[in-house]
């Protein structure tokens, strides 16, 4: 409806008291887009090493019902999921990302493990995903869609485990935003930018009964996070 | 949606005898401003935070059309549509056809009050689409037929026994001796109606909390993840937000972001923030293949260069409400219609006219809580001023008080005739009142009288005995 | 006229509406207290009302041309001093505001808000008192009025006052800082809200067990001491005595607590 379009546009010109925005002034805005400028940063989740992001993403997960695991590399996470299964009374079995993170695990040293890869039916109770990166200073995973990992992973199932290697820790949500166009090129913008971008600060839940939170709202009632130590993993 | 706003009064009469509203509001008061509170006192940088918000908005809204502008064009170059309303008649047309054109039956909606705005859950059905809320709070109340009562907890004015009876009513499929006590069963049957719908519907329509130019890309904002299921499932994505959500960059959307879910709900995010861009890619195994966003102006871009443009930065946090004693009173029914509490008291007479809503800037003691948890720094109780201001041109206000306050500004420019009225009241009050302390009854204030005593005047007015006393002082 | 009087700032007493009908005591207690706080106090006898409620109904020419006297009134004066954050905090924060469209007039308002106080604020933030002589042998609980609070920052400066009066206990208010639902006309045009809102104050104030609830505004004092005396009324309870906080201050308590007959 072009009509409505150049009419909302022209009220709102005429409200400011202008014209279309030309010359230097939209030569401004361009450059603010593209420079795209950081504001304030949290203090705490500024200057912190590795380790020091680590801790911190963990400590803020925990804070929000995340489960977190440590573990030394890829190796190890066969037996973090399968415990978990295990834990939970959960059938050996769940619908995991094609991410090739995903294939460098040694899925073969728990052969009764059964994995279906791709996107999950309604009826998939486990879904495991790879994070994109995560976000110390509120505990959050930042995940992607795309053939590596479908969104619905982050959703239908009961249970959401990530698979996340602690390099992909960053501090604050524009460092994610940076290593977000980094990874496309330079710029996130049109097709390049995911169609989705979900960042999930834990397990879903409501107030909405009387203020009572209650987890599984929708989405997971549980999500848990496997934090891959491996200095080697990128 | 409409408005009952003109009833403010007895509707506001009606919450303030209404035992489970009552009920309601008093675990609200106790729970979100302490949760806030304690969110905030973990970041130091919040008040900086808050100034920086402010600016943000007031850079976008001195160029909102070149940032919209730019927003359809990124919109488009991912693959998606944008549409402009102006009105909410064009606005429900265009989401209508675009629902009729993909042959849907059912739409989920996420959490959005453009939506009610614009009153297009009861036009869809009517026309034979079925809308499904799934937002866990405003399923209830879709389910009970009323209208949410506050913009972050839409059914914040219900107890779980009210939950539970109308699920009891509505769920028939299910055992009638079904355990319901515990608010966990309660969401756990809601859980499992809803994800049949999700799964099954034809259209998605969410709102957004905010609109990103750099990238053409959406936000919302969730802890249940209905949202998601919602813009993920269904064939189509359908986006309906107005103007003013539009923020520049991703990096701007991350510094609001801090702001807005510790404001709201005292979390340092929500569950789920998500960002949308257009339909799924070529490459995608899973996402919506159509996207549209339903851009609504509906008045706001008569709002900009006005003395109420400072509403156009409002996040809809509802912290406004949440810390507001006359919101905490009578809960927001009473206020009418979409929008409740302080920011319903400037937002719902700019978008359908103060004559329409005279009370609401009125029911305001301006003890300017609201405007010091706004996290956008929004001078409400300034605006709600200008609204009384408008009233008093357009003589909106009772002829009563009009009278009454032209009598005492009269007297207030005439100190002799001022001091001379003292004088007299000081001493009849003073001595009618002299043996009990107070008036349990007093003439022409009955509104004060019928529920509290009035204080009697101590005999003189003040100046008298001072200039009593200066004058023995000089003799 | 001694030299040493022509040393001392010269305070214009802005005594309020209400503490000139109501409560000349309150008035009194704060020219003593300026006094000890070392300053001359002169009251200037055309003062009327500040426009508050004018400016607040909306009708802005009633309220600029009641601002208008008040500024000629006050301009003279070295500091203005309010015994009230509500007609204080109009003075110093709207009066700008009201005249902002005619230069001469919004510049004259900006000289007088400058120099405009609010009474507690005053002699503890201005004139540097941290202790009073006053004596007051009650448990006490303190309302903030909204205005004082958020438009003066008042908060500290009477609580710290309060702590050095002899013999007085001060027990903190649950809520202090939320509104008692006066608000000017809000309590004559909404009075149902109004009655929810001091009626809350009300139960606050009781389950501190304090005998004594002090504020620093006399709309919001009168509104919660009528609420709290119904309230005794139909309950048969012993009465909270309720005062202006410059009668404590000042050591000025002989008067009856508001709304109490004389014995």
């Amino acid at each position: 409806m072009s009509a409505a379009r150049d009419e909302i546009l022209g009220k709102i010109r005429g409200s400011l008291g202008r014209g279309p925005l030309t010359g230097d002034s939209a030569a401004k805005l361009e450059a603010r887009l593209a420079n795209h400028p950081v504001g304030i940063i949290p203090r705490r989740s500024e200057g912190l090493d590795r380790k020091g992001l680590t801790k911190l993403f963990e400590d803020q997960a925990i804070e929000i019902a995340t489960t977190v695991e440590r573990v030394s590399s890829l190796a190890d996470v066969p037996k973090a999921v399968a415990d978990y299964l295990a834990r939970f009374n959960l059938p050996a079995e769940f619908a995991a990302a094609p991410d090739p993170l995903v294939d460098k695990v040694p899925w073969g040293e728990r052969p009764l493990l059964k994995l279906k890869r791709g996107k999950p039916s309604p009826t998939d109770a486990v879904g495991l995903s790879v994070g994109f990166c995560a976000i110390a200073e509120t505990g959050t995973l930042m995940m992607l869609s795309g053939p590596d990992n479908p969104s619905t992973l982050n959703f239908l199932p009961d249970d959401h485990i990530v698979i996340l290697p602690a390099s992909r820790v960053v501090g604050p949500m524009e460092a994610a935003w940076r290593r977000l166009r980094e990874s496309r090129g330079g710029t996130a913008v049109g097709p390049t930018m995911p169609r989705t971008v979900n960042f999930i600060t834990g397990p879903s839940r409501t107030g909405d009964i009387e203020q009572k939170l209650e987890m599984g709202a929708h989405g997971p009632r549980r999500q848990h996070i496997l934090i891959v130590e491996d200095e080697s993993l990128a | 949606m409409e408005s009952t706003a003109s009833a403010f009064k007895d509707n506001a009469h009606d919450a303030l005898g209404n035992k489970h509203l009552q009920s309601a509001l008093d675990k609200m008061r106790a729970g979100f401003p302490q949760r806030r509170l304690d969110a905030i006192g973990k970041l130091p940088e919040f008040e900086d935070l808050r100034e920086q918000g402010r600016e943000i908005k007031n850079h976008v809204l001195e160029n909102l059309d070149w940032y919209l502008e730019r927003f359809e064009r990124n919109v488009t170059a991912a693959g998606g549509h944008v549409h402009w309303a102006r009105t909410p008649e064009e606005a429900r047309q265009l989401i209508l056809g675009l629902c009729r054109k993909l042959g849907a039956r059912t739409v989920t909606k996420g959490k959005t009050m453009i939506a009610e705005e614009i009153g297009l859950n009861d036009f869809l059905e009517a026309e034979g689409v079925i809308p499904i809320e799934t937002d866990l709070g405003e399923y209830i109340i879709q389910l009970r037929r009323e209208p949410p009562s506050h913009i972050i907890a839409p059914a914040i004015h219900l107890t779980k026994g009210q939950v539970e009876e109308t699920f009891r009513e509505i769920h028939t499929s299910l055992p009638a001796d079904r355990n319901l006590e515990e608010p966990r069963s309660l969401v756990a049957e809601a859980r499992t109606m809803l994800r049949d719908k999700f799964l099954k519907a034809d259209v998605g329509i969410t709102g957004a909390n905010f609109l990103i130019a750099e990238t053409g890309t959406s936000v919302i904002v969730t802890n249940e993840g209905n949202g998601d299921l919602t813009q993920l499932l269904p064939k189509a994505h359908i986006v309906v937000a107005s103007l003013e959500k539009i923020v520049p960059t991703l990096e701007d959307a991350a510094a609001l972001l801090r702001l807005l879910a510790r404001s709201a709900t005292g979390q340092d995010m929500s569950v789920y923030t998500t960002f949308s861009t257009g339909p799924r890619r070529a490459e995608d195994p899973d996402g919506p293949g159509e996207y549209h966003v339903v851009l609504l102006d509906n008045g706001r871009s008569a709002l900009l260069g006005s003395e109420f443009q400072d509403m156009l930065r409002c996040i809809r946090c509802g912290a406004c409400m949440n810390h507001c004693p006359v919101y905490g009173a009578i809960g927001g029914h009473a206020y009418g219609w979409v929008y409740p509490g302080p920011m319903g008291a400037v937002l719902t007479p700019s978008l359908i006219g103060i004559e329409n809503a005279k009370h609401l800037p009125n029911a305001s003691t301006f003890c300017g809580k609201c405007e010091s948890v706004c996290p956008m720094k929004i001078p409400l109780p300034k605006m709600m001023r200008h609204y009384r201001e408008r009233e008093w041109q357009k003589r909106l206000s009772p002829p009563v008080a009009r009278l009454g306050l032209k009598l005492w500004a009269f007297l207030a420019l005439r100190p002799p005739l001022y001091h001379f009225f003292y004088a007299i009241a000081a001493q009849v009050l003073g001595l009618l009142g002299k043996r009990q302390g107070s008036f349990y009854n007093l003439p022409l204030a009955g509104a004060w009288t019928s529920t509290r005593d009035m204080p009697a005047p101590q005999g003189r007015s003040f100046q008298e005995l001072w200039h009593q006393r200066e004058k023995k002082k000089a003799a | 006229m001694s030299d040493s009087t022509s040393a001392k700032p010269r305070v214009g007493l802005f005594v309020t509406c209400l503490v000139d009908l109501f409560r000349p005591s309150v008035g009194f207690a704060a020219v003593k207290l300026i006094e000890e706080a070392g300053c001359t106090v002169e009251v200037p006898g055309l003062q009327t009302c500040c426009g508050q409620p004018a400016y607040n109904s909306g009708d802005r020419a009633d309220a600029a041309a009641v601002a208008r006297r008040t500024i000629v009134l006050f301009e003279g004066f070295d500091y203005v001093v309010v015994p009230s954050g509500s007609c204080g905090g109009m003075i110093k924060e709207h009066y700008t505001e009201l005249l902002q469209d005619d230069p001469p007039w919004h510049a004259r308002a900006k000289a007088v808000a400058e120099r405009t106080w609010e009474l507690m604020a005053f002699i503890h933030d201005v004139r540097g008192m941290r202790r009073v002589a006053a004596r007051y042998d009650g448990v006490v609980t303190y309302h903030d009025s909204c205005s004082g609070l958020r438009e003066l920052g008042v908060k500290r400066q009477p609580r710290a006052l309060l702590g050095s009066v002899e013999g007085l206990k001060l027990k903190e208010l649950p809520g202090a800082e939320t509104c008692c639902g006066f608000g000017g006309t809000f309590c004559v045009k909404y009075p149902e809200i109004s009655d929810k809102m001091v009626e809350a104050k009300a139960e606050d104030v009781l389950a501190t067990g304090a005998d004594t609830l002090l504020a620093g505004d006399m709309g919001c004092l009168m509104n919660m001491a009528g609420k709290l005396r119904r309230m005794r009324t139909e309950a048969g309870a012993r009465p909270t005595r309720v005062r202006h906080v410059a009668e404590v201050l000042a050591g000025m308590t002989d008067e009856p607590p508001i709304g109490e007959a004389g014995q």
